[in-house]
């Protein structure tokens, strides 16, 4: 029977099926953060249960550190008090933890592929969205409640019912200033933030077969902002050359025995799937959203759509310009920008950086432009000093932060002020999600770059 | 037994008549640095229901006295965004223990099961009838019977069925949590893992 690359993981990773039920669903890798895991293991200590596998877990302080002055204790002492928690339930149970300070800190979904823990076949959960990222391997990756992060401590397995399949492919060649960021804009504004709501996604053609690790981890990490479970891409050679040698790839007969197995984790040619979409890479520029969800985006160079020709429905529409203080027929090139944010598990690794540095070189911040350029990790900061890009920015005026979600969803100090306007390579643009009745304008790190040294939306291609 | 037992459920409703209400308005981020479950009710909506200074929005459904009950009733799309399960928990500890709508965003379904609360998918259709009937009368009643996954317009009798995963309705008609299933495989799971080739 043909199968596809979704289906062969799957089938791999059940214990067992209940009838009428969910499967029991194992999965090979937890990573686990301060803010999803504090009241899991509270529900462990009162049930009297244990971790099962505590090496099969991994944790990472994120989503509530500062990005500035590291060293100094946390100020906020609800910050202060999940970071702690983390911590000390880390070591109660043995399980590998990079806190603030440590040399591998950063971004959940970051520092797992960097330091090769995520792998092609794996079945990896944590209590993030943004879990769906490691798809990018020819994982199943998704996000999890608290609920079942204390599941997976206690039984390494999830209740989990098999979603329906969806294939997207994206044939030809993507143009100048256009990334990959942009690509998954595109595919979003095309089928709204709901369009792949109960489907697992499987991303086909030249496209992706083209597109770095990195590029990928963009796509699939924003694939939950169309509603799938999550998404995922074949592993191939350029897989495989990123991960050789990272420090915790497998390494020589365990790395050729498993190389054997990758090389069967691909789609079927006659394999069937439940509902497939196909675009063209021609068509796609460089994209911008103007609305309160992510699925709100168009071509940087087009106007805000009419309320009748957008999926969603007219009056949240409605609601959703009037927060932006937008108007249909609009231009977004011309507009007044306040903030720049670069960063987050979506566009915080070393190409978002060089994206960044080919557009800011030889150029100034705007003055009207606040910028918080956040690393993924502390090896992204690294990477970011050793090849110079850190001298591009300073003499550009802007400053590099320190690892961590910031700005993404503000539960730090990095919080946009109300009313401000942002544009930001992150992954939610939702009322609120940088900061009370702060504005959100998602984009690629090129166009985040063009606003920053402009001061206002720009087509990043005037600079390239 | 992880939470109460919902069989039948019968309540006035809050009616919220907006489509893709996400994750960070049911519960904003700067209230996920808890590190217990209870208390999340206070902030339900927060930023819709109350203005900088905490004196509540006075057009917002839940600051308006004509409305309450166990039941929301919710336009399409509910629940989009973000896997965090407070914003079950704040719908929870608020004091509803249905929401009734259109369509619903996959995780937040499947987070409202783990702890107790029914999402109850029905016809656009049906939902309008239900809107409807709510602006009509707001002291109108709605029946949640999961057993016979029927949700009833009491006033008039009118009725859908509903469909609901027959383990995870088992689950909720008793009041067991996936957990106390998965600590009865241990041994079974055990095995497996041996088995992975990572």
């Amino acid at each position: 029977m043909s199968t596809t690359l979704f289906d062969k993981v799957w089938a791999s990773h059940v214990v067992k099926s209940i009838e009428d039920g969910p499967d029991v669903f194992f999965i090979d890798r937890h990573f686990i953060h301060e803010v999803t895991s504090p009241v899991a293991f509270l529900g462990l200590e009162n049930r009297g249960v244990g971790v099962i596998f505590p090496e099969r877990t991994f944790a990472t302080a994120d989503h509530n550190t500062p990005t500035i002055n590291q060293h100094l204790p946390v100020e906020d002492p609800l910050s202060a008090n999940q970071l702690k928690a983390l911590e000390s339930n880390a070591a109660k149970y043995g399980i590998t933890h990079w806190g603030l300070g440590h040399q591998k800190n950063g971004i959940v979904h970051v520092v797992g592929p960097e330091n090769g823990i995520t792998l092609p076949g794996m079945t990896i959960v944590c209590g993030d969205s943004h879990t769906s990222t490691h798809g990018a391997f020819g994982a199943i990756a998704f996000g999890i409640g608290t609920s079942e992060v204390e599941m997976v401590l206690s039984s390494q397995c999830i209740m989990q019912p098999k979603p329906k399949k969806m294939r997207i492919t994206v044939n030809g060649k993507i143009g100048k200033g256009v990334l990959s960021k942009d690509v998954i804009l595109y595919i979003i504004a095309q089928i709204s933030a709901a369009g792949a709501t109960g489907y697992f996604v499987e991303y086909a053609g030249d496209v992706f077969e083209n597109m770095s690790m990195e590029g990928r981890m963009t796509v699939c990490n924003m694939t939950i902002e169309m509603g799938a479970r999550g998404g995922m891409i074949a592993p191939d050679e350029t897989t495989f050359a990123y991960l050789k040698g990272r420090e915790q790839s497998p390494k020589g007969e365990d790395w050729e025995r498993l190389l054997t197995y990758w090389a069967t984790l691909k789609t079927d040619d006659d394999a069937v799937f439940d509902k497939e979409l196909t675009y063209t890479a021609e068509e796609i520029e460089p994209q911008i959203t103007y609305g309160t969800n992510p699925g709100l985006g168009t071509g940087i160079s087009s106007t805000i759509p009419k309320a009748e020709d957008v999926i969603d429905g007219e009056a949240s529409y409605k609601k959703s310009l009037a927060y932006m203080g937008f108007s249909e027929g609009e231009n977004m090139i011309g507009k007044d920008v306040d903030y720049v944010f670069i960063g987050s598990c979506t566009n915080g690794r070393i190409e978002d950086f060089r994206a960044f540095a080919s557009i800011v070189k030889g150029r100034k911040k705007a003055d009207n432009i606040t910028a918080w350029l956040v690393p993924g990790s502390h090896i992204v900061e690294s990477q970011i000093k050793e090849e110079g890009l850190l001298d591009i920015f300073h003499e550009a005026g802007f400053v590099l932060r320190q690892p961590g979600c910031s700005a993404c969803l503000a539960m730090n100090d990095d919080k946009v002020p109300a009313g401000k306007l942002a544009v930001s390579t992150s992954n939610r643009n939702f009322e609120g999600r940088q900061g009370p009745n702060s504005r959100t304008l998602l984009a690629s790190p090129l166009v985040a770059a063009a606003a920053a040294v402009s001061g206002k939306v720009t087509d990043p291609r005037d600079f390239l | 037994m992880a939470y109460d037992k919902f069989t039948v459920l019968n309540s006035t409703c809050v009616p919220l008549p907006l489509e893709n209400v996400d994750t960070d308005q049911i519960i904003p981020a700067r209230f996920l640095k808890a590190t217990k479950r209870e208390g999340f009710g206070d902030n339900l909506f927060r930023d819709w229901r109350y203005n900088n200074d905490n004196s509540p929005k006075a057009d917002f459904v839940l600051n308006n006295p004509t409305y309450s009950g166990k039941i929301l009733i919710a336009g399409r799309n509910f629940g989009s965004g973000s896997s965090r399960e407070h914003a079950a928990w704040a719908l929870y500890d608020y004091g509803f223990k249905c929401v009734i709508s259109s369509f619903f965003a996959d995780i937040f379904k499947g987070n409202s099961l783990n702890i107790g609360i029914l999402p109850v998918t029905i016809s656009p259709g049906f939902l309008d009838k239900i809107f409807l009937a709510i602006e009509k009368d707001a002291n109108v009643t709605v029946t949640v019977d999961l057993p016979n996954q029927k949700v009833i317009i009491d006033a008039t009798g009118d009725s859908e069925s509903f469909e609901i995963n027959g383990y995870k309705k088992n689950n909720m008609v008793n009041g067991f949590d996936d957990i106390d299933y998965l600590q009865s495989m241990k041994e079974e799971i055990g095995k497996f893992e041996t088995t992975r080739p990572f």
